[in-house]
């Protein structure tokens, strides 16, 4: 129970919020990128997000979920498990000129879709905003703590 | 006569821890609102401070090493740490409607702001009457 609780909770939203902003960057750069053959392919990345259990045996602080039964504990942020790759089919197209264009003729695109990355570019910098306003209002909340009694 | 604190400072100091709680766990809705299956919780604020209040009454248990559990922070806030029912869940199973949870944080914020005040005014209070002002 602190106030420095909210800033780690707070760190780890926006944390999470840039890494998909950067595997949002990531798919939208290689939108075009041919290739050959499927397995050489870029495929596009998510990343995948999971909320911090506080630790069940620490003591004192709050909502460590002994008694709450079905309540559960309260968590403490949320973490990234990993970045998995869509396996979406491939955009296959006919450019026979194409310096990469296999026997038949085609090169194979990324499943990477353009406006939904945009859509969750969007999203995620919208959030790691959110995130932002929490902790400068966790920090204002700290400070006026802190001019107690002047 | 001596002055007690505790007595002078009345219910404002519980309500501030209160709604340190209440905006920690307003901060991991938010922190959470894009997570698969986060549900969004609240705390019951005035069954908290209910039991807060209840808490600094009562005799409390001695614990004589740390892996004790506390039973008194698990009969008190953590009762009042309840899910919220949602207006719209989304089809991933998040709970958090990140608007709803914003204005409860910054409301939960001018409330602390309000608590806070309180007690530096009983503060002032106790300085002048100490000064004989």
């Amino acid at each position: 129970m602190s106030l420095g609780n909210i800033f780690d909770i707070a760190g780890s939203g926006m944390t999470a919020q840039s890494l998909r902003l950067n595997t949002t960057a990531s798919n939208i750069a290689n939108a075009e990128t041919a290739s050959s053959s499927t397995d050489t392919t870029y495929r596009a990345r998510k990343p995948v997000f999971s909320a911090i259990q506080q630790d069940m045996m620490s003591q004192g602080d709050f909502g460590t979920g002994w008694s709450q039964g079905s309540n559960g504990a309260a968590s403490a942020g949320v973490k990234v498990d990993g970045v998995v790759e869509s396996d979406a089919e491939l955009q296959m197209r006919y450019e026979p000129n194409h310096p990469a264009a296999n026997e038949d003729g085609y090169v194979y695109y990324p499943n990477v879709n353009v406006v939904e990355e945009m859509a969750d570019m969007m999203s995620s910098s919208r959030s790691f905003e959110m995130n932002v306003d929490v902790m400068n209002t966790a920090k204002s909340m700290m400070q006026r703590i802190l001019t107690l009694g002047q | 006569m001596a002055i007690s604190f505790a007595n002078a400072l009345g219910i404002h100091e519980k309500a501030l821890n209160v709604r340190v709680q209440r905006a920690e766990v307003l901060a991991n809705n938010l922190a959470n609102a894009d997570t698969p299956g986060f549900k969004a919780r609240d705390i019951d604020f005035k069954a908290a401070l209910g039991n807060a209040q209840s808490q600094a009454s009562s005799l409390p248990l001695e614990r004589t090493s740390s892996g004790h559990i506390d039973p008194q922070a698990a009969m008190t806030e953590r009762a009042a740490l309840m899910y919220r029912n949602p207006y719209q869940p989304s089809l991933d199973g998040n709970t958090v409607d990140a608007q709803q949870e914003e204005s409860r944080f910054m409301r939960n914020a001018m409330d602390y702001q309000a608590s806070f005040q309180f007690l530096n005014s009983k503060f002032q209070g106790l300085t002048k009457a100490i000064k004989g002002e």
